[in-house]
């Protein structure tokens, strides 16, 4: 498992250029090569979604892709919607005011799954969101205050 | 209590802003240099003697740094402690059985770690697994609870004649429960399984230790509920002073009980071999591991009796039911006390006699989840109350409504010894309100009279549930918290609980920001960091807002005494002549004189002239809270749900949650905290199932085949809060982290069984799932 590979990868509009094993999942070179652990990993199966990152601009699940397969590509992560804390994107406003999160660890995930989803939708329905939200696995919140927040961000857009 | 300002406001929570944008550090996000990465051989089978272990082609392998076998650690090599010692009640049998760091001659069930393996990367450590070669000789496994009874049963442990964990025996009433039922008008008599799966929070479990070898001190950092309680293990241990030992518990994500359980083998390792290889060393759990290494709750066989007049009026229950404890019983007899307990309910039950076997199997170690048993007690109670409505011709309300324990006999005795071995006593409570409240909420009525007898009209399958329960909560022994007023003004609070989800940063403000008068943003709390607070047990049983939350007001309380105290010298002012407001001391009426609290500390620890003999300085204080004994929290759950009789899908249509935890810190807060309550509730009623093969193997160890409900599944849920406030505590309030969870498989088993409307079905079992109840449609059992 030497023959490490380079790759070129923009991440948050940032480019790196890293050589890494094939094998190595894109979850892990973003939380572990990048240090951007705002990335969460639950299931490393693909189910969960709390990985979910934008590939091109759709939500994927990193740890379902190679860090080699994102070479050339550019990768979107949980620390590109705010400048810091004070400076919240409307979506993460949306879910603070809506308590939205409770333990927090399935939530960038989350977010990075209903960013391209409130661009397509931009005043989507109860039902709608609740489909949009089906591939994220959340154990806390039982999903009701995500519902909202996420219908306070389309009303504030 | 003082003036209140942000005590029961909806306030959005301090910790958020961290979580949102990816900034709040959880374990797996801690990076040291020159760190070495953890994975374990687990056990593929349940049930075999290890005859060998052939570690030499790992160790060959470039990138492993070390490679441990149980004969590794030498006299390190010990069971672990019994967390919860058996509770004192008569002619208890407890055969204690405690897991190991690494199985040596023999494995107890899947997932029991043999091998630990280090290396430069977790890849490699991976890879190094397939190298080892271990030869197993498999022996009988021990699957099934009731076989593992029987007379010619193999044995889980080879030093104990049986299976049998343990044994106990409690009874209420004067009479016993033979006499009762030989006056009874009814008896109702049934068996009942109750299936109470897996937490699987989000997060796994991981630890990170880090040894510095100059200042010989420890650094743990570790998912788990109950960072003082590692501390101190670990110092033990290790032969460490306990200052030697810092524990962090950061943010986590999602505990649920299973993260309060200990010592895990990986966290008695880690940190061995972060001081023997002075490196310092991770491992975090994935989710396979997760399935078999974290331990679940599982189920539980009951053989229920029922005794009841002619009016509905229960004269005495009979409960004799088995426990699978798994491999081994560290949390000791938690669960199936709690079972015992909460069977009781919100009903004044004269008589009761309840037995329990706890039994050793071949399977994962069962320790609390959310809910902690009280799911199969109130499954078995509210279960015979919809027989015993039906057989009376009862309506199922008003049989609940006629044995609630009535107002006036508050604070009630229920005699048996509970979790916390004090005798259970419910310190308060109001039962009838919080029914009527939900049967207005679910509209109750209106379903029975006009909205079902439509819906079966036109041929659908439409049905109510309704039930009752009630939640211990909030037990002790005790919490402790710090208190101190910054230089800068901000207001610091340090606990010992550790904090998963619950939104401690927030509802913990609140109370000291009513106390010191400051807004709620500048009041930080530090919890799970021993460095930061080493006193305290944990965040468990639904007791962090209470125990650890009358702590802070305490110590709250106790710096406000003293801020007007100083202010009222440096003011030259009568102290109830102070006022205490956003941030500042001012004599009343003359608010440009104002001192800001930064500088009243700041002038409270002064460089030069003299601190007076008997005073401390700055402007802090430490206080502990221990409560008598448990608060009992009551609630009612409705729902109502239409099932597709060709696929036996459920469509959940309605859900209402009628709850009564006392005061409430933040309403938002327990909203929240009851919605996710009643989502794990639906995944063990109809998602959620551990399915063992007769190996011993799990069959369901994966997000695909263990279902969690999803946005899809869980519908909107209605809230509705009734007070009654608790005496045990100054705040008055009770414990609500499990809640939702409790009732709920005994509701969706009322609602389903109406939906179907088959004279024949009676669910007596969780989880259900499409397939099942297809099964129990086809041939009632």
């Amino acid at each position: 498992m030497k023959d490490n590979q380079s790759i070129s990868v923009t991440v948050n509009g940032k480019a790196y250029q890293r050589a890494v094993e094939p094998r190595l999942l894109l979850s892990d070179f973003l939380r572990h090569e990048l240090g951007l652990t705002g990335t969460h990993v639950g299931c490393e199966h693909g189910v969960c979604g709390a990985c979910t990152v934008l590939f091109d601009g759709q939500p994927v699940r990193s740890c379902l892709l190679f860090a080699v397969q994102a070479n050339g590509h550019e990768v979107l992560t949980v620390e590109s919607l705010a400048e810091d804390q004070d400076a919240l994107h409307p979506l993460q406003q949306a879910f603070w005011e809506k308590h939205g999160l409770q333990c927090g660890f399935c939530t960038p995930g989350i977010l990075m799954t209903l960013l391209p989803f409130l661009e397509s939708n931009p005043n989507p329905t109860d039902a709608e969101i609740r489909l949009a939200l089906s591939g994220n696995l959340c154990r806390c919140t039982g999903y009701q205050h995500i519902v909202e927040a996420v219908k306070l961000a389309a009303q504030n857009a | 209590m003082a003036a209140t300002q942000f005590f029961g406001e909806r306030i959005k929570r301090n910790e958020d802003p961290r979580l949102l944008t990816g900034q709040a550090l959880f374990t797996d996000d801690v990076d040291l240099p020159d760190m070495g990465h953890v994975a374990f051989l687990r056990s593929p089978y349940a049930h075999a003697r290890i005859l060998s272990i052939d570690t030499s082609s790992a160790l060959e392998r470039e990138g492993v740094i070390a490679v441990y076998t149980a004969e590794s650690l030498g006299d390190y090599w010990q069971h672990g402690p019994l967390l919860v010692s058996p509770p004192p009640i008569k002619n208890i049998v407890f055969n204690e059985r405690t897991q190991v760091p690494l199985a040596k001659d023999k494995v107890h069930h899947v997932g029991e770690p043999i091998v630990m393996i280090v290396a430069e990367s977790r890849y490699i450590a991976e890879d190094a697994i397939d190298d080892i070669w271990v030869d197993y000789d498999p022996l009988p496994v021990i699957v099934d609870m009731e076989k593992a009874l029987a007379p010619d049963s193999p044995c889980v442990h080879d030093d104990l004649e049986s299976n049998v964990c343990a044994h106990v025996v409690q009874t209420k009433g004067q009479r016993s429960y033979e006499e009762v039922k030989a006056e009874a008008h009814l008896v109702i008599k049934r068996r009942f399984y109750y299936d109470h799966g897996t937490a699987a929070a989000m997060e796994n479990r991981g630890v990170v230790a880090e040894w510095d070898h100059r200042a010989a001190r420890l650094t743990v950092w570790d998912t788990t509920q109950a960072p003082v309680f590692i501390r101190n293990g670990l110092a033990a241990m290790l032969g460490l002073s306990e200052n030697q030992v810092r524990v962090i518990a950061p943010f986590i994500g999602g505990g649920f009980g299973p993260k309060i359980m200990m010592f895990y083998p990986e966290e008695v390792l880690l940190p061995w071999a972060a001081i023997k290889l002075r490196r310092p060393m991770k491992w975090i759990e994935d989710r396979s591991e997760n399935f078999v290494a974290t331990t679940h709750e599982r189920d539980q066989i009951h053989e229920a009796e029922m005794a009841l007049s002619e009016d509905g009026h229960i004269l005495g229950i009979h409960d004799v039911f088995i426990h699978d404890t798994g491999a081994y019983a560290p949390y000791g007899l938690t669960v199936p006390i709690n079972s015992q307990c909460t069977l009781l309910g919100p009903y004044d039950v004269p008589v009761y006699y309840s037995e329990f076997t706890a039994v050793f199997t071949n399977k994962t170690l069962v320790t609390p989840y959310r809910g902690a048993g009280r799911q199969h007690g109130v499954f078995v109670m509210e279960r015979l109350l919809d027989v015993a409505a039906k057989e009376l011709g009862l309506d199922r309300t008003e049989v609940r409504r006629r044995n609630f324990i009535p107002v006036e006999k508050f604070p009630y005795n229920n005699e048996i010894i509970y979790q916390d071995f004090a005798p259970l006593r419910y310190d308060s409570g109001n039962y009838e309100p919080v029914l009527d409240k939900a049967i207005e909420l679910v509209e109750y009525r209106k379903f029975i009279d006009e909205i079902q007898p439509k819906a079966r009209a036109e041929g659908k399958y439409l049905g109510i549930g309704i039930v009752a329960y009630v939640e211990g909560t909030g037990i002790g022994p005790y919490e402790g918290a710090r208190v101190q007023v910054q230089s800068n003004g901000k207001v610091n609070v340090a606990t010992g609980i550790g904090t998963q989800g619950q939104g401690h940063f927030t509802s913990f403000a609140q109370i000291v920001a009513d106390q010191v008068g400051v807004d709620v943003a500048d009041v930080s709390l530090v919890t799970g960091d021993t460095d930061q607070f080493h006193w305290g047990a944990g965040t468990f049983a639904s007791r962090g807002a209470v125990v650890a939350g009358n702590a802070i007001n305490e110590a709250a309380k106790e710096v406000r005494r003293k801020i007007l105290k100083f202010a009222s010298e440096q003011l030259e002012a009568a102290e109830e002549d102070i006022e205490l407001r956003n941030g500042e001391v001012f004599v009343k009426g003359s608010p440009d004189r104002a001192i800001a609290l930064g500088t009243l500390a700041q002038q409270a620890n002064p460089m030069r002239g003299a601190v007076k003999p008997d005073a401390e300085p700055g402007l802090e204080s430490t206080n502990y809270f221990g409560p008598e004994y448990g608060a009992t929290a009551s609630g009612v759950h409705a729902m109502i749900l239409e099932i597709d009789p060709e696929t036996m899908q459920v469509d959940i249509q309605k859900y209402v949650v009628v709850h009564d935890c006392g005061n409430v810190i933040n309403p938002l807060i327990l909203d929240g905290q009851v919605h996710g309550g009643v989502a794990q509730g639906i995944g063990n009623a109809f998602y959620e199932k551990l399915a063992y093969d007769q190996q011993g193997q799990l069959l369901s160890g994966s997000f695909m085949d263990y279902l969690l409900p999803t946005s899809m599944d869980v519908p909107p849920i209605v809230v509705g809060h009734k007070v009654t406030e608790s005496p045990l505590n100054p705040l008055g309030i009770k414990g609500a982290g499990e809640a939702g969870a409790i009732p709920t498989g005994a509701l969706f088993a009322q609602a389903v069984e109406d939906a179907l409307a088959n004279p024949a079905l009676e669910i007596k079992e969780i989880p259900l799932s499409p397939s099942r109840l297809w099964q129990l449609v086809q041939k009632p059992e």
